[in-house]
């Protein structure tokens, strides 16, 4: 059965298959471990999570879609609040708020109340400068590149670096068009 | 240290180690949480036992569906539905052109899917070194969805 119009965050969380918790953020901590153990750099790290990332969120969009019954936002604001609302809730079972809006609407900030990724995480001194949650940047980056909109995820504040949330600034860069595939006389 | 973008995409061997020792790393950090509360086993196959009952439904929300042994070490582990692997299907049009399905030799695609194997080998063998029972584990998918585990038990 297909929904019918958009579904709420909580009702698609409560319906869909859910994987064991501690499995995803044990398994999520030693992708990092290894991460660092083969790289070396911190700053390598952090991109090849971003990549991860993005090469999840290029295929997260299309379960998203399929589950949520969500069409086209009308804006980018819209965008925003529905990953934080129903896509946050619906993939990590946490809910995000949207704030620090910028006067054109383009910039904004999402603020995590609760992140599983970071259960019995503490990051040692070797550490410095690694963007530990850098996965969830790239999925919000290549989940939305597949709405056609080009985007740059950074995080400003990280509980693990000492700041008092976890918070994500997704700036919009611009709208691709939409190219079709096939000629309109075919 | 210069990556194409894409870490080991073309060494399996390398990637498959990795891989390995991530699932050693999550078996070994689960098999703590969730032998807490038990006493010790007594034997080999009662921490086999575990691993099928408790552990699997905890970690796959079901029960390893066959458990064979020799006895000796050996230790075969049937899931008739692995979960990881219940998305995943072979291209008929990438097998290898021969028609005849009894002809050995792997194709492409099961070779893709023995890579996403590494994962779930490497968390048994990183729950029962954790119990204190080195071993080598492999795993065996001749008809999916269904997959068995080998545990070998090193003496």
């Amino acid at each position: 059965m297909a929904p019918v119009g958009p579904r709420s965050g909580d009702a698609i969380f409560s319906s869909i298959d859910r994987v064991n918790a501690e499995l995803f953020t044990l398994t999520y901590g030693a992708i990092v471990r290894q991460l660092l153990t083969d790289l070396e750099e911190v700053e390598e790290v952090n991109k090849q999570l971003d990549q991860m990332g993005y090469n999840i969120g290029i295929r997260l969009i299309d379960e998203f879609l399929a589950k949520s019954g969500v069409s086209r936002c009308v804006d980018f604001k819209e965008t925003a609040e529905m990953i934080a609302k129903v896509g946050f809730k619906m993939f990590l079972g946490v809910t995000a708020s949207v704030t620090s809006w910028d006067a054109d609407g383009t910039c904004c900030s999402i603020i995590l109340e609760d992140n599983p990724l970071v259960d019995f995480v503490e990051l040692p001194d070797t550490c410095q400068g690694l963007y530990y949650c850098n996965i969830l940047s790239g999925v919000i980056r290549g989940a939305l590149e597949m709405v056609s909109m080009k985007t740059e995820v950074t995080w400003t504040r990280d509980v693990l670096r000492g700041d008092d949330a976890y918070e994500l600034q997704v700036k919009l860069l611009k709208q691709v068009a939409e190219e079709y595939p096939y000629k309109d006389d075919e | 240290m210069v990556f194409d973008g894409r870490f080991y995409a073309n060494k399996p061997e390398l990637a498959a180690r990795r891989i390995e020792a991530i699932g050693y790393q999550v078996g070994h950090q689960l098999s703590e949480r969730y032998t807490m509360e038990r006493p010790r086993f007594s034997d080999h196959l009662e921490a086999i036992k575990f691993i099928c009952k408790d552990f699997w439904s905890e970690v796959f929300k079901k029960q390893i569906d066959n458990l064979k042994t020799n006895h000796r070490g050996t230790f075969v582990l049937q899931d008739n539905k692995f979960r990881w692997l219940s998305r995943v299907s072979i291209d008929p049009s990438s097998e290898n052109e021969t028609e005849d399905p009894s002809t050995p030799g792997e194709s492409k695609a099961a070779q893709a899917v023995s890579m996403y194997l590494y994962f779930p080998c490497g968390i048994i063998r990183g729950v029962l070194s954790n119990l204190g029972i080195p071993c080598a584990v492999s795993a065996d998918i001749s008809s999916l969805p269904t997959c068995s585990f080998v545990i070998r038990v090193k003496a």
